[in-house]
């Protein structure tokens, strides 16, 4: 009986022969979801985080075994390809969050693991939130903006 | 212009950020190609030696090893194993025979099936190796030389290990010390500084069957990987293609050692007939990579009459075991030794110096954060000396219109306002109020911790300068649907140039910003343009595209003034239309195409940008080295813990001279991002060698600043255009981290009443000094000589 996952919101079979692999290759290599990426493989940088039962995790740190039977989000799954984009992800445009662009798809999905523990925090709790993501071309300001004001969109729509 | 109102939605214009916000956009490791190939490098723990043999036969056994590769095999092909851009020693394989110069050194490539297999077989390739001296310290390999790094290579007529010598006679030179009413000498030194982009190198290249070799790479230089991987294969520059990909972050750092990624992806390609993927360990790139040129900086600084008046300096470059950019950076070093004063009797020399170390090269600031960080110190230290306060020595002593540099450079092609950037930034972090406010070593009551306040301000040629020929292109094609095709010869490095370029032609042509597609760049498709250095890309390609779209404009206005019942000289662009005389008919940009379409002709048009005048006397040191300047100032605001050293960083401000914003928000973007690169420069990042081997090689040993370790910051630009550059903007991307290390260290000092002459700063070393101090203090009690600690 192979393992399930849930990824994006479709139903995974993980094959036993691949639960021992490292987590960010196999999404990358074998399930073709690239926007995680390797910066460090060390899970210090965070730019291949996803979240897992809604949590951050960093993927290079973790075997395919970590998911199963659980739910994944990664950052192709968080608005549909045709669909708008989510709040945070139009927010990270507007304020001018994105440089290169290679630490964005773990800085939403801590982003969002944040907005979703704490719908309205302040400055520095977003700071601490990201502490595990390194950007360097930022310096971060810009990023911090954006999730205040996604933050603040989704106060407005409640 | 400020950042503060942060509440409402500044808009930012970016062209690839929906792509990169869903995880859609295709960096190199992103992509595959049927039946690749992984291939990876083969490392010699050796630091300096003779590479005596090879055997790769037990590699070649390995399970999935389609092929080992070695030096031989680029020469079998007519390739070169060894070649640069400025001096040709950059050894892509060392060979049997060849010396090993760094522990970088890469004597192999290994292909296979799965990367896995690759690694494994890597670790069969074996040496023998015979060890020679080793030199790590620059100076020493300059001036007593344990060792020649290139047995061959005599310079000014001997043996040694420089790389260049640059100088600089003004005035009357160190003659002039006499006159003065005080000198400060000082040594100053800087780290090995490392890139830290977050995505390391990576490249995809694949022999094409029409025999072009196509490289899709993280790279930030397309042109001169297409010369590294022409060189590599021997072939010509047409055979191969570099196609623009997005890239997660340069800094300078992916000129050499990414085209030289790209360029043995490419011989693995050629050599096993299948594409062939190379992608970069973090470990591999930071051992590898080129860093920022540790500096040794000997001043000594004369003040007359409370002003800078004569200089003797002496710098020394860390070059590492190749020559890559030094020559380039080291320029800048020199047209800046004194930084933003012109001081009128200078003497200086300047030497790039090959060691046994990583080699150093591109970084952005290029040679002026080392340079910034010794003067903006030399610039305090005077005014304590003075007794006037470090924003009035400034006052007094700053560039102005029409100042003469050191170079004898007058600063009149444009507006100087180097004064107005510091008053921007005194007003906005109330500064002056909060350096009165510093501990200079005496905590308040109760408290541990030591509060200080530090600024430093520069001035900054743009571009390559006096060193390089700077020029560029941009190709703008309109489709007979009126839609529009924009090409420019500068690469996207993630920094938003295409979407400045898209901002810059839109505004040309006065049609809206949706019309314009940014076309993937490719080597193949338009000239060599020079590499994203300088801050030159806004500059030189955006000047580019105003050329470029000046001409598409008079190319339209010739074929459609008929239609439009005018004058070619009548014809007007605007609202996204098309315009006759006065307004009275106009046409969609459709019905212009369509109009070319009848024509047999084409609305498309290419357009050069070539520099200013720029002339430098390689004897002297003396010319017209850049043809504009920007200005700059940044502050920041800290505490000192006394008993652990650690720094609290509490403010950060920046206010900077770009000539004209195109794309505010990314431009502010620019501004925090270095900042806070400064501040990690000036604080604590530093590559950790022992013995020629680099310790630091993952971020959990090199240490970035992270947004929780940060404070809020404030940046500011100012708009002056410039006569120099038909768009008006400058560029922003090295001025806005050659000040912060020089601010951090001053700020320092007034907390601590300490100088500290090395960074970084670290808080090892500030409790070192503290601990030396007291024990200094306990020995005058008992009343053993005092000391003065330098340099640590
Ligand atoms: S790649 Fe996983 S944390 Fe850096
Ligand atoms: S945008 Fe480049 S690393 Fe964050």
């Amino acid at each position: 009986m192979s393992a399930v996952t849930n990824i994006n919101g479709r139903e995974v079979a993980i094959p036993d022969e691949e639960l021992e692999m490292n987590l960010l290759e196999w999404l990358r290599e074998v399930r073709d979801l690239t926007g995680a990426k390797n910066g460090c493989g060390i899970g210090v940088c965070g730019a291949c985080t996803v979240l897992v039962d809604g949590k951050a995790v960093r993927t290079c740190r973790q075997k395919v075994a970590f998911i199963a039977g659980k739910s994944v989000v990664t950052i192709e799954g968080v608005s549909p390809p045709e669909g708008p984009l989510h709040p945070l992800q139009q927010a990270f445009i507007d304020y001018g969050a994105i440089q290169c662009g290679f630490c964005t798809p773990g800085m939403v999905m801590a982003g969002l693991a944040l907005l979703a523990r704490t719908p309205h925090p302040t400055r520095p709790e977003i700071r601490k939130a990201l502490a595990a993501n390194l950007c360097r071309c930022t310096g971060y300001q810009q990023i911090v903006d954006a999730i205040e004001a996604a933050a603040g969109e989704q106060k407005s729509d409640t | 212009m400020s950042c503060d109102e942060k509440r409402s939605n500044p808009h930012a214009f970016r062209n690839d950020a929906a792509a990169k916000v869903t995880g859609r956009a295709k960096y190199a490791d992103d992509l595959k190609a049927h039946g690749m190939v992984h291939v990876v490098p083969v490392y010699s723990d050796e630091v300096h030696a003779e590479l005596v043999s090879l055997d790769v036969s037990g590699a070649e056994k390995m399970p999935g090893v389609v092929k080992v590769i070695t030096a031989d095999d680029v020469r079998r092909i007519g390739g070169q194993p060894t070649w640069s851009y400025l001096i040709p020693d950059y050894r892509m394989i060392v060979g049997a025979g060849d010396h090993i110069r760094c522990n970088s050194d890469v004597i192999a490539l290994v292909a296979a099936e799965t990367r896995a297999q690759a690694l494994e077989a890597a670790k069969r390739v074996t040496s023998v190796t015979k060890p020679l001296p080793v030199v790590l310290d620059a100076e020493e390999a300059l001036k007593n030389p344990p060792v020649f790094l290139y047995e061959d290579r005599v310079f000014e007529g001997k043996k040694n290990n420089v790389v260049n010598h640059y100088k600089v006679r003004h005035g009357r030179g160190k003659e002039a010390l006499s006159e003065c009413d005080f000198i400060l000498e000082h040594t100053f030194r800087t780290q090995h500084h490392e890139h830290a982009y977050i995505e390391p190198e990576s490249a995809l290249c694949t022999l094409r069957p029409d025999g072009v070799m196509e490289v899709m790479g993280s790279m930030q230089h397309p042109f001169s990987t297409r010369r590294f991987v022409a060189a590599i294969l021997g072939c010509p520059l047409a055979d191969v293609e570099v196609r623009s990909i997005p890239m997660g972050g340069g800094f300078g750092g992916k000129d050499d050692t990414a085209a030289i990624v790209c360029a043995r992806a490419a011989l693995a390609a050629r050599l096993t007939h299948r594409p062939a993927k190379l992608t970069y360990a973090r470990e591999w790139s930071m051992r590898e990579s080129y860093k920022r040129h540790p500096y040794i900086l000997h001043y000594k600084m004369g003040v007359k009459d409370g002003r800078f008046y004569a200089a003797e300096v002496e710098i020394i470059a860390d070059a590492g075991a190749y020559c890559s950019a030094t020559p380039w950076v080291t320029f800048r070093s020199t047209a800046q030794c004194c930084g933003p004063y012109p001081v009128p009797h200078v003497h200086c020399d300047v030497y790039g110096v090959y060691t046994n170390n990583v080699f150093t090269g591109a970084f952005r600031g290029f040679g002026s954060p080392q340079v910034n960080f010794a003067i903006e110190e030399l610039a305090d230290m005077a005014a304590e000396k003075l007794g006037i306060s470090p924003v009035e020595f400034r006052r007094r002593n700053m560039v102005r219109q029409g100042s003469i540099t050191v170079t004898g450079q007058a600063l009149s092609s444009h507006e100087v306002t180097l004064e107005k950037a510091m008053d921007a930034v005194l007003a906005a972090a109330n500064i002056e109020e909060k350096m009165k406010k510093c501990s200079h070593g005496v905590p308040a009551e109760g408290s541990d911790e030591l509060y200080g306040v530090g600024l430093a301000i520069s001035s900054r040629g743009m571009s390559l300068g006096g060193e390089g020929a700077d020029f560029n292109s941009a190709i703008i094609n309109v489709n007979f649907d009126g839609s529009i095709l924009l090409e420019v010869a500068v690469h996207e490095n993630g920094q938003g140039a295409e979407s400045a370029f898209m901002l810059i032609a839109a505004k040309e042509l006065g049609c809206d910003v949706k019309r314009i597609r940014y076309r993937m760049a490719s080597t193949s498709n338009i000239p060599d343009g020079g590499t994203t250095v300088a801050s030159r890309g806004t500059l030189m390609g955006g000047g580019a595209t105003v050329i470029a779209a000046r001409n598409l404009k008079e190319k339209m206005a010739s074929v459609l003034c008929k239609k439009l019942c005018c004058a070619p000289g009548e014809v007007t662009f605007h609202d996204d239309r098309i315009w006759g005389k006065d307004g009275a008919v106009s046409m969609s940009w459709q019905e212009a195409g369509d109009a070319f379409y009848w024509s047999k002709d084409y609305p498309y048009a290419f357009g050069v940008f070539q520099g200013g005048h720029v002339s430098w006397d390689e004897e002297t040191g003396q010319g017209d080295a850049y043809f504009t300047w920007v200005y700059g100032c940044q502050a920041v605001e800290l505490t000192v813990n006394r008993k652990t050293g650690k720094v609290k960083v509490l403010g950060m401000t920046a206010a900077h001279e770009i000539g004209r914003a195109i794309n505010p928000p990314m431009l502010l973007g620019q501004i925090y991002g270095g900042m806070v690169q400064g501040l990690g420069y000036g604080l604590q990042e530093e590559m950790k060698n022992e013995g020629g081997r680099m310790k630091t090689l993952n971020f959990n040993s090199y240490r970035l600043f992270r947004a929780a370790d940060l404070p809020e910051m404030q940046a500011f630009f100012l708009e002056s255009g410039d006569p120099n550059s038909p768009s008006g903007a400058k560029g922003i991307g090295e001025p806005a981290l050659e000040l912060m290390a020089p601010a951090v260290a001053n700020a320092i000092a007034s907390a601590t009443g300490e100088r500290f002459f090395q960074i970084p700063v670290t808080p090892e070393r500030i409790l070192a000094r503290f601990k030396a101090r007291a024990a200094e203090a306990e020995a005058k009690e008992h009343g053993v000589g005092k000391s003065e600690p330098e340099g640590t």
